[in-house]
């Protein structure tokens, strides 16, 4: 049985987010904005794995690869929120351009 | 009927992440994620996938963007000029010149790969079974004991020492304010 939807528009839709994350992340100037980034290109990039994995359906190692990149975008959005609220308790704001000195 | 929920699903998750883009609006942009992930969990489940699909509702709905919008909660000061007028979370935007020329030439750049890729899929003889499309449950469960068992401690390892690490950063100590 083939894969209902052809590999390359799972392909392109993954480019499209990618490329929309990595512009807010470019442009938004609110870390927890940057953050909503960079969830946006790990899910592109999952897209891609699962995308490919619907040709391997016995060993699913694209899919497993997906699970393990969920795992640790999840781990990395806790740790990075804990540091935004430190950085937001040093510098009484989030904007990223105004937190510029490592040491006040 | 499969083509038709692939472009509206992707319409929905394209669309969501543009009204990330534009708007200014940090709750806005939250939400917005959720109803991206929605549309990838959905396109997840087009390709099969349907134990990642359930997984990526529980894990980024249930907990990313709870932590996320916690986040905006907590460092956001309010500007208390009347309790009449909503406390609305804006972002500035910057570099815009230059953000969308990397983004449209990556994403350029991407397309044309894409479209002039020409993937030489091995046709496993699996794939030409009937019995192809069941539930990924089993198989994942028997990968996660057998041959990814490694990666499996481990990411239980790397969750511990984030919950952990988190904690102990996110701790306000006496010494502090």
């Amino acid at each position: 049985m083939q894969p209902i939807v052809p590999i390359h528009y799972f392909l392109i839709v993954a480019a499209v987010l990618f490329s929309i994350g990595l512009a807010v992340i470019i442009t938004k100037r609110n870390t927890i904005a940057v953050l909503i980034g960079i969830e946006l290109i790990l899910n592109a990039v999952n897209l891609n794995l699962v995308a490919f994995s619907q040709y391997d359906p016995v060993r699913l190692a694209g899919q497993m690869f997906a699970l393990f990149v969920i795992v640790v975008a999840a781990a990395e959005s806790a740790v990075a929120l804990a540091i935004i609220l430190k950085v937001y308790r040093h510098f009484q704001t989030t904007d990223l351009d105004k937190i510029s000195s490592m040491k006040k | 009927m499969a083509e038709i929920a692939f472009y509206g699903f992707s319409a929905l998750a394209i669309g969501a992440a543009l009204t990330i883009l534009f708007t200014r609006n940090v709750m806005y942009a939250a939400l917005c994620l959720f109803i991206a992930l929605l549309g990838v969990a959905a396109l997840y489940v087009l390709a099969g996938a349907d134990f990642l699909a359930i997984t990526q509702l529980l894990i980024y709905v249930g907990g990313v963007l709870v932590l996320l919008i916690f986040g905006v909660m907590l460092t956001h000061r309010a500007e208390r000029e009347s309790s009449q007028k909503a406390n609305i979370v804006l972002t500035t935007h910057l570099n815009r010149f230059w953000g969308a020329l990397i983004a449209l030439s990556i994403f350029g750049l991407l397309f044309w790969l894409i479209s002039h890729a020409n993937f030489l899929i091995i046709q496993s003889p699996e794939l030409s079974e009937s019995s192809a499309r069941h539930s990924t449950l089993k198989q994942v469960g028997v990968n996660l004991m057998t041959s990814h068992v490694w990666a499996f401690e481990v990411a239980g390892i790397l969750l511990l020492v984030a919950l952990v690490g988190a904690a102990y950063l996110a701790f306000q100590r006496e010494n502090e304010k």
